[in-house]
């Protein structure tokens, strides 16, 4: 099971910047082990989607090149203290994982 | 076999019905998303196969789109970048690294009042233009690339 993610988002005006920091070894399946010289199996997100207030406001899609721990930040208008937050991500393997924050 | 998933199937390419499949809990979402990720595109190896399978092969320069990152970059594995788009109706945007083993490294989608302009951190293999598309509401197609230099790579290792 992967760790919960670390989502913050903080309105600024009527813009709510989210800043999302995703657990995941974003594994590239190019890098090898150097004990039995075989390749780490790719392990990577290929997707996720950010909701404000019930809404998808964001969808991505993901490459093996993000770097370890992904950190992303999005700006979204028309946002309300207390709005509603979820992030939810899908990586290669099929394992997903959802989490949620409160617009402050 | 089991009809009503018969039923879902066929229709999948209905939106309406995949929706309402959806909303009835028949389909995981994580299948619908699943189908979503554009292989031809990630695995492409080439920054024109990635950006051609994305359909945004037809981009024009733009000074418009802001790509902020670090001339030089030390360590390869997390490359801090930065994309503002001021073109009006940016609603999707797409990061590629050219040198990199696969180009294309991520993509967005944007709806109900996010804006275009997001920040993230990439790996990079080696010194490369971080080439950025942004397509617009009507299907328009604008790129802006900034080159960063990397002293110790991301990839492999």
């Amino acid at each position: 099971m992967a760790s919960p993610m670390k989502i913050r988002a903080q309105l600024k005006g009527d813009i709510a910047e989210i800043k999302i920091l995703m657990a995941h070894p974003m594994e590239t399946g190019q890098r090898k082990d150097p004990k039995t010289n075989q390749f780490f199996p790719a392990h990577f997100i290929q997707h996720f989607s950010v909701e404000l207030g019930g809404k998808v406001v964001v969808q991505s899609q993901v490459g093996a090149s993000v770097s370890t721990n992904p950190v992303f930040g999005f700006k979204v208008k028309g946002a309300k203290a207390g709005d509603k937050v979820v992030v939810k991500w899908q990586d290669n393997k099929g394992e997903s994982r959802t989490d949620e924050a409160a617009v402050a | 076999m089991n009809i009503l998933r018969r039923s879902v199937l066929k229709g999948a390419s209905a939106s309406g019905v995949l929706a309402a499949a959806l909303a009835a809990g028949l389909l995981k979402p994580t299948q619908v998303l699943a189908a979503d990720w554009n292989k031809a595109a990630f695995e492409s190896k080439e920054a024109a196969g990635a950006m051609k399978a994305m359909g945004a092969d037809a981009a024009v320069a733009s000074k418009d789109i802001l790509v902020k990152a670090p001339d030089i970059a030390e360590n390869g594995a997390v490359v801090p970048v930065d994309v503002v788009s001021n073109i009006p109706n940016t609603v999707s945007l797409m990061v590629f690294v050219d040198k990199n083993p696969f180009p294309l490294s991520v993509a967005f989608d944007f709806a109900n009042g996010a804006v275009a302009d997001v920040s993230m951190r990439l790996k990079m293999g080696n010194t490369s233009d971080v080439r950025v598309v942004a397509k617009t509401a009507d299907g328009k197609l604008f790129v802006a690339t900034k080159e960063v230099k990397v002293t110790a790579g991301g990839c492999g290792g």
